[in-house]
Parts: structure tokens; sequence; C-alpha cells
């Protein structure tokens, strides 16, 4: 009996993932028609993020290093947080868009389908033109590491991914937290882009550089500090704790909360008969 | 006289449009107001690494933040008028080109109103709260009386120079048919050079001289400075000068390039 709903689950992960990467290549394919139209799209993105490092790099050529940190260091946790962004808006770009395909009716369709809503909407709407900024995440990396002297061991590599990795899903989730949310109201959703693009823009520096209270919202209310601050102490070599290392872990709370809002949001929309 | 009349009456229902949108407006309008918190303490922890290189006071800095939070939906060079840019992409232009209205003025007088109505509703709120904040992250008052005034003549003429850079965006969309790229692109370089990434006395010297000379630096960067009192006597005339120069130069440049535009116009959308 226990097997057979064990195979059941497996067969159902192995649809859904190649359901979900039928859509990626759908994405790439319907993107490449237009090929020159996607390549500027991309160009343009790549230079459009760079206006944001240019702005920290005239501050630290004026200033020379801010709270002790070093412009090498600020470019790194600045390009993870670049990263994780890009990586979210990719990836959870349906739920960015989500407004916009409730409003549309597309919902509906999405809900009348043998599949799960949350599969269909992230991989409707897979975002293939964030690779510009993905890949300017990529250069602005490579030159944090250069320039940074970090002293790279096993341990630190693994934060550095743990820290992209939560990063990503913590971002994805307050995506999903503000979809969620247009279940039950269309307007004033913009306070939720504090969330987001407030993070990408004011998480390009340690938290701490924002002060003591700030570090202490960023951990207890929003956690912020365990994608970046806690985990970037470690990466730099300025305290031993390696368990800090760990905390992008904790990212898993607000996942589950987004996922209990999402199922109640759901519910209160189909009971609503729309 | 007839003529304003009809231009007044576009300004005037675009506007009102722009005024609906009141719910969106709060919510913006807080969390722009964390923005320039956040932005202010970045300022203030730069500054305190170096305070000799300082380049402007704090109350400066903060009513700069303030002022740019308040008005940036005015002077955002990648925000084009959806109305406009959609009647561009699907056709609709063919009927405003038929009109005997100068499609270059009308495309100016909309953009103009749908800027002003959305600012003054963010703003207001915005401003309130930014006075009532406690120090250092106050706005404070004008540098006097003067200072004021041409705050606001500046800022005037420096949403026309916004406006009519915009225009070139609208123009660009006739000739070429998906000029999401090439936008992005050019407004991304604008923001930067119009100081509203970070205030231009920021950047090195001889990076700011040559920015100061270009159209971008009279948007949104003079009406700022003059208000704070940053920007005065002989540096600022020049400043107002330059603007001034830049509004008519763009607007008659703009102007001639719409008209070669309309005689090469393809319109999409059968």
């Amino acid at each position: 009996m226990i097997t057979a709903e064990r195979s059941g689950m497996t067969t159902k992960i192995k649809n859904s993932s190649r359901v979900y990467f039928h859509y990626i290549t759908i994405s790439l394919r319907s993107a490449m028609q237009y090929r020159v139209s996607f390549f500027l799209m991309v160009t343009g993105r790549f230079l459009v993020a760079f206006n944001g490092i240019l702005g920290v790099y005239f501050m630290f050529s004026r200033f020379g290093h801010v709270k002790g940190y070093t412009f090498g260091e600020v470019l790194l946790c600045f390009s993870v947080i670049q990263m994780d962004f890009a990586l979210a808006e990719c990836i959870g770009g349906g739920f960015a868009m989500f407004s916009g395909i409730v409003r549309q009716g597309e919902f509906d369709r999405i809900l009348l389908r043998p599949r799960s809503a949350v599969l269909q909407v992230l991989g409707s709407k897979f975002r293939i033109d964030r690779i510009g900024l993905i890949l300017q995440a990529l250069v602005m990396f490579a030159y944090g590491i250069a320039v940074s002297p970090v002293a790279w061991t096993t341990g630190r590599v693994m934060t550095l991914l743990f820290m992209l990795v939560g990063g990503t899903i913590l971002f994805i989730s307050f995506f999903w937290l503000r979809a969620a949310f247009t279940f039950f109201t269309l307007e004033g959703i913009e306070a939720f882009n504090i969330l987001t693009y407030g993070a990408k823009e004011h998480g390009k520096y340690p938290i701490d550089i924002y002060g003591k209270k700030m570090l202490q919202i960023c951990t207890y209310i929003i956690p912020y500090t365990l994608i970046q601050y806690y985990p970037l102490q470690y990466l730099l070599g300025r305290t031993d704790r390696w368990y800090y290392g760990l905390y992008p872990f904790g990212v898993a709370g607000i996942v589950l909360v987004c996922c209990a809002v999402w199922s109640f949001g759901m519910r209160h929309y189909q009971s609503a008969g729309s | 006289m007839r003529a304003c009349k009809k231009y007044f009456s576009f300004f005037r229902l675009r506007f009102n449009m722009g005024l609906q949108y009141r719910m969106a407006a709060v919510s913006g309008a807080f969390t722009q107001i964390l923005w320039g918190f956040m932005e202010c303490l970045a300022f203030l922890a730069f500054r305190q690494a170096d305070p000799a290189a300082y380049p402007m006071t704090v109350s400066a800095t903060v009513s700069y933040v303030w002022l740019r939070e308040a008005f940036f939906s005015a002077f955002r060079t990648w925000q084009t008028d959806g109305e406009v840019f959609d009647s561009i992409m699907d056709g609709g232009i063919a009927y405003e080109l038929c009109r005997p209205v100068s499609v270059y003025n009308m495309w100016f007088v909309k953009t103009v109103a749908g800027r002003i109505s959305v600012a003054t509703l963010r703003s207001i709120p915005l401003l309130a709260v930014a006075c009532l904040l406690p120090k250092p992250f106050r706005l404070s008052p004008p540098a006097g009386p003067v200072p004021f005034m041409l705050f606001v003549l500046t800022l005037f003429l420096g949403l026309g120079v916004t406006v009519a850079f915009c225009m070139f965006t609208y123009i660009l969309a006739f000739f070429t048919i998906s000029p999401q790229g090439l936008r992005m692109m050019f407004t991304s370089m604008v923001d930067f050079l119009s100081g509203a990434i970070i205030p231009l006395p920021f950047m090195p010297d001889g990076v700011r001289t040559f920015l100061e000379l270009l159209p971008f630096a009279g948007m949104f960067n003079l009406p700022l400075r003059i208000y704070s009192g940053d920007l005065t006597g002989a540096s600022m005339l020049r400043g107002i000068g330059l603007q001034c120069f830049w509004l008519v130069t763009l607007l008659l440049a703009g102007k001639a390039l719409c008209r070669a535009a309309e005689h090469k116009v393809v319109v999409q959308g059968g």
C-alpha cells in the first residue's frame, strides 16, 4: 500500500518537473522568434542594472569605505542580492504579474486544468528575458570575488550557495505573498513592493550600515539578515561562527506562511464564485 | 486662443484621470516614505566614514532625498504615457494624425498633465510626513523666499525638459517596431546622468562639470539643489540658463523630428 502511494508521489513530481521544463523551453523558443528585440532587451536590462553599481562605485571612490566595509565586500553583498532577485523574478515572474493573470480571467482557466495552479502560474510566466539581470549579477559577482579578500574554504562556498538559494526563495515567497493578497484586494498591493524591490535596492549594502534598529527589524520581523547579514559575516571572515552560514535555511518558515496565505486565498477566491 | 483652449481640455481630462488612482497613491506614498528613510540612512552611514569628503550639508541631502521621492513620479524618463504609447503600438495614431491638432503639442500636454497629476497626488502626503519626521530625517524649509520661488520655477522648467526628452522616446517608437531595449538603455543612462541615482555633487569633479553641461542636470538635480541653497549665485544662474537653453533646443529638435516621422509613419495593427 505504502510503496504504491510513494511511487505515486515520485511520478507526480517527475511529471510536474517535466511540465515545468516544457514551459521553460517554450518560453525560450518564443523569445527567440524575435531575436533582435530579445537581445536588445537583455542588453538593456544588463545596462540598467549597471546603474546601481555605478552609484555605489562613485560613493566609494569618494568615501573609501562605509562602516568598515570595503568596495569589494559591498560588491559581493550587492551581487548576491541582485542574483537572488534576478533568479526570483525569472522563476517567480508569474507571481509578480499575478494581478494581471486574475484580472484577465486567465486564472479561472488555470483552475480548470488538472495540474497544480502554482506550477502553471510559475511556468507560464517564466521570464527568460531576466537573463540580462542574471548575467549582470554574475559579472558583478566575479569582480567582487576577485577584489574582495575572502579566504575561500568549502564552508564558505557552501555558505554562498545557501545565501543564493535562500535569498531567491525568500524573494519568490514575497512575490507569492503579494500574489496571494490579490485574492483579497486588487488595490494597495504596492506596499508589498517594499519587500521585494525595496529589499533589492537597499539590500545592496550590508544591513548593519543602516543601524542597530534596522538590523533588529530585519531579523525578527522580516528575516533579511538570515540571507544577507549573518552568512555574510562568516563569508567575509568577520566572525568564526560557522553556523551563521546555515541561517538561510530559516526562510523555510516564511515559505510555510506564504503557502498558508495562498491556500486560504485560493479557497476564498473559489468560494466567491468569481 | 482657440488653439489654447483645446490643449487645455486635453490637460484637464488627463489630469482628472490621474487623480483617480487614490488608493494606489496612498500605499505608494507609504512605500516611498520607507524608501526615502533608507536612503537617508545610507547617506548618513557614508558621511560617518569620511565627513570631510561629504559635499553637501546633512539637511541639504535629506531635503534632496525627500523632494526627489515626492516628485520622482513626474520626472522619471522611463515612464511614458501608456495611452500615447499604446496608440502608437496599435495604430490608433492614424486617427490622431487626421485631427487638426499638432501631434507633438498634444502629446506634450498630455504627458505633462499626467505627470503633474500623479506628482500632486503622491507628493502631498509624502511631504507632509517628511516635515514631521524627527531630526535629522526631517525635510527642512527652503533656504529663503527667493530660492523657493526659483525652485518652483526651475521645477516646472525641469519638467518641460524631461517631457521634451520623453518626446524623443515616443518618436523613436515611430521608427522602430520594438523599441523597448533601446528605450531601457537610453533611460537608464538618463536616470544616472540626471542625478536620480546619486546627487551630482557626489560625483568626482571632472565628471561632474561635464554632466552639468548636459540637459539631464537641468531636469531634476537643479531645482532640488536650489531649494536647499546648495546652489547659489553665479553657478545657479548658469544652471538656469543652461536649463532654458536645453528646453528650447529639445523642443525645437523634437518638433522637427516629429514632422519628419509623420511623413514616414508606418501604421501598425492594420
